[in-house]
């Protein structure tokens, strides 16, 4: 899984219908310091998460494992949200 | 797989409901020198390793089998703690 922060939302009218109801984020990676670290993507959100929020993105095939995105054609959905990071170095 | 350092740790108390009860460990890919290599990433751990530790990891689909039948949306999972490794070039 990676960090990111949640920066803004998609709407998409035409979609594919198993996207239908799921609501599209587009959140970009940060490193455990919350510095902005590579591209943007978008992905689907399952927490509920919200606008500056640092949340937990799930990748790859894995993301299909989240609630509610079963055969669902995603490859990056958001599974938690971060209350705090610990790193000691 | 991959051997990286355990550098912290994630709290999220707003999860996907298949994260509950699973720690959450930031990881610092890492060279045979032991300089960093690449993103941090944040991963399960189905080992009980904490922070300073070195370990190994897998990605993608394969991180969820360590809690078959369960199939946690992860794609990342500490498998291994290493004790030591030897490399020579």
């Amino acid at each position: 899984m990676i960090l990111a922060r949640v920066v803004g939302t998609v709407v998409a009218t035409r979609k594919d219908e198993r996207l239908v109801s799921s609501k599209l984020l587009v959140v970009r990676p940060v490193d455990p310091a919350g510095k902005s670290d590579g591209n943007y993507l978008v992905a689907v959100d399952t927490v509920d998460a919200g606008a500056g929020e640092t949340v937990l993105i799930v990748s790859g095939s894995s993301a299909r494992m989240a609630s509610g995105l079963k055969d669902c054609p995603v490859d990056a959905a958001i599974v938690g949200v971060v209350d705090h990071v610990d790193v000691k170095d | 797989m991959q051997i990286a350092r355990v550098v912290g740790d994630v709290v999220a108390t707003m999860k996907d409901a298949s994260l509950h009860g699973h720690k959450l460990l930031v990881l610092q890919p890492v060279t045979p020198d032991h300089a960093p290599a690449g993103r941090t990433l944040v991963a399960v751990d189905a080992m009980g390793a904490g922070v300073g530790e070195h370990v190994f990891f897998v990605r993608g689909r394969e991180a969820a089998f360590p809690f078959y039948p369960a199939e946690p949306s992860v794609d990342a999972c500490v498998v291994g703690i290493v004790d030591h490794w030897d490399v020579e070039v």
